[in-house]
């Protein structure tokens, strides 16, 4: 076999330029495709960082119906506290689950004693809150980044909010809101920070202590509108968010029925189909790799069966085994895909490495100067390198198939 | 013992309705260490003989025996692997391989059919490099020599397998008289120094006058001083 890999690497080697032509067309391919994964992909992961670690966490707890009205905060749709502790007693209970955060949400009114408009807000235990979302802090903008995230009288907006109302730092603010009973209520807030807007659900929120969201609304008893959940880790979120679903389908009401609902972020973040969608895409591009490295390996073996026909005819003739003369062709075909490969990865790694030192800096929404980081798995590097080098090979079995099987006197004769 | 012996051999091409018989029950053998031409003119036959004989096709009648072995009973891996043990050729075109070099072409069938060790594949290539008086082109391309040369080469690689019977089919038609007489001279000089049966195919008089035992072939048989043959050969 060696003798064959070797006469098959001297014939590469010898028909030069063919043998360029092709290796340039799967390193073309493989750079696309590696260098797409990587941007994608890192695009993707730090768009779902920023969403899980800034906003939503990985996983949401509500009580049945919740989501469906999401828009509205429906104050009448809160856990209450028998219910908030069961889901506190399941959530302890499962190992993966690193830390979560109650959040009371409400709709209100924002007021800057000469301006008034609307604003969402959620009520946070300031602690829990950065555990559950670490990169929460660090969309503050202006304001101390340090100490607690949001104190007792204090209160976070956002950065559209805070500029349309012209509302800085330290500026006392007043938030409105309507009680579940109908009653309104009313309470003043220092602004600690201004929060950077970013997209998806509760993107464009405001921040205030759970205690004093609570008292604002009026609520006699703790309840809370919601759970956000960090998980240890993410490779996990669908087995974890299952044994959760299953542990919270036993929270029922008097008629048996399911009282909680669980959702992944994806569930909640209209990200998830874009992200979807650059998987798609993903898949996309491999197929059309695939296909260069198919069609173009395919015709240069095939040429090279029609053109070396009498040297087939040859070797047959002085006693090359058709098996032998099989092999030939398909070691020709893989060594293609095999340095076609190593030089597009090679390739492509540097173009990474190269991304990763001159940063580039891109928009997303409101989010500016996000840093561009591509980064590719040694999985995907080696599940493309297989397919293009499996790809390779079975696009050199007709024509080495072919080969093997001309009649020695029909390639002789051949002009 | 005969190196090749053929009993009423017969080969008829088919195609659709039409066959054609281009060996009409030949008889003829050939004794090892001799050096034999098949001769006559074009279309006569030589050359479906001598692919008969170099097991590269089937007889459609009759026998024929090589080395031993009826050739009938070969398959293409066990044909394959007969021709490599046991017969070497020589082609009008040389049919060098382009891309490799002298010493590489005369190398390919210890590499890729017999697969010697390299050091024993080395020496035997010098060898037979040396003995056809090309070691000093052992690094060219095919494309670098004259036609003389190329042939010089495919004698050497027909050879360096040891094979018991070289088949060359109009070796020297590409050459002029004085290249094709030596290429002549050096495959009978092989046959003295190794004992290799040559048997080739000519068209040319000059030539055939080398050779040590003529087959006249004419429509497809074996002809002797015109008359229809069977077995006996014409000496020159």
């Amino acid at each position: 076999m060696f003798n064959v890999l070797k006469m098959a690497a001297r014939n590469l080697s010898r028909y030069r330029r063919r043998t360029l032509l092709t290796l340039l067309l799967i390193v073309i391919g493989m750079i696309a495709v590696l260098l797409f994964i990587a941007v994608t992909g890192s695009f993707k992961q730090m768009m779902i960082g920023q969403i899980t670690d800034s906003v939503l966490g990985h996983i949401e707890v509500h009580r049945k119906g919740y989501v469906a009205s999401i828009d509205n905060l429906p104050l009448n749709l809160n856990m209450k506290p028998a219910a908030v502790a069961k889901v506190e007693a399941a959530l302890k209970e499962i190992d993966g689950i690193e830390t979560w955060s109650p959040r009371v949400k409400f709709g209100g009114m924002f007021s800057n004693f000469a301006e008034t408009t609307s604003i969402r807000v959620n009520g946070v235990d300031p602690e829990l809150e950065a555990a559950t979302v670490p990169l929460l802090a660090g969309r503050l903008m202006e304001g101390a980044k340090k100490g607690t995230l949001v104190a007792k009288g204090e209160i976070l907006i956002p950065l559209l909010l805070a500029r349309g109302m012209k509302t800085q730092v330290g500026d006392t603010v007043v938030v409105v809101a309507t009680n579940r009973d109908g009653s309104v209520n009313g309470k003043t807030f220092v602004v600690r920070g201004v929060l950077e807007s970013i997209s998806g659900p509760g993107g464009r929120d405001g921040y205030i202590h759970i205690d004093d969201a609570r008292d604002l609304l009026r609520m006699k008893d703790a309840e809370v509108s919601e759970f956000a959940i960090r998980i240890k880790s993410p490779s996990q979120l669908d087995k974890i968010h299952a044994r959760l679903k299953d542990a919270l389908n036993g929270v029922a009401n008097n008629e048996g029925k399911p009282v909680l609902e669980v959702h992944t972020w994806a569930d909640l973040s209209p990200f998830a189909n874009l992200a979807r969608m650059i998987d798609v895409m993903t898949l996309f591009i491999k197929i059309v790799l695939v296909s260069i490295v198919l069609v173009s390996v395919m015709n240069v073996m095939i040429m090279a069966v029609y053109e070396r026909i009498r040297e087939i005819g040859t070797i047959a003739a002085i006693g090359t085994p058709p098996g032998r003369i099989l092999a030939l062709f398909l070691s020709e075909g893989m060594l293609l895909g095999l340095f076609g490969t190593l030089l597009g990865t090679l390739i492509s790694l540097a173009a990474i490495y190269g991304l990763n030192i001159w940063q580039v800096n891109f928009a997303f929404g409101q989010q500016q100067n996000l840093v561009l980081a591509p980064q590719i798995a040694s999985s995907d590097v080696l599940t493309i390198a297989g397919l293009v080098i499996g790809v390779a090979i079975v696009a050199s079995l007709q024509p080495a198939w072919k080969a093997s099987r001309l009649d020695p006197i029909m390639a002789l004769r051949h002009v | 013992m005969s190196l090749v012996l053929a009993e009423k051999l017969t080969k008829t091409y088919v195609s659709g309705d039409v066959s054609v018989a281009a060996i009409k029950g030949a008889d003829f053998s050939i004794e090892p260490a001799s050096f034999v031409a098949f001769v006559g003119p074009s279309g006569s036959g030589k050359s479906t003989l001598l692919n008969l004989i170099g097991c590269l096709d089937h007889p459609s009648g009759g026998k024929l025996t090589v080395a031993g072995t009826d050739i009938a009973t070969l398959d293409r891996k066990t044909g394959a692997k007969f021709r490599a043990e046991h017969i070497g050729f020589v082609f009008q075109d040389f049919n060098l391989i382009p891309v490799l070099t002298v010493f590489e072409n005369i190398e390919y069938p210890l590499q890729m059919v017999l697969e010697w060790p390299a050091e024993k594949r080395q020496q035997q290539v010098l060898r037979l490099l040396e003995a056809v008086g090309m070691s000093d082109q052992a690094n060219k391309r095919p494309d670098q020599l004259s036609g003389g040369q190329k042939q010089r080469v495919a004698v050497a690689r027909a050879l360096v397998s040891n094979p018991k019977l070289v088949l060359a089919d109009e070796p020297t038609a590409n050459l002029d008289h004085d290249t094709a007489y030596r290429i002549i001279e050096l495959m009978k000089k092989m046959r003295d120094e190794l004992g290799t049966t040559f048997v080739f195919s000519t068209h040319d008089p000059k030539i055939m006058g080398e050779a040590e035992t003529t087959f006249t072939l004419e429509d497809g048989r074996i002809l002797t001083n015109g008359k229809d043959s069977s077995k006996e050969a014409s000496h020159v």
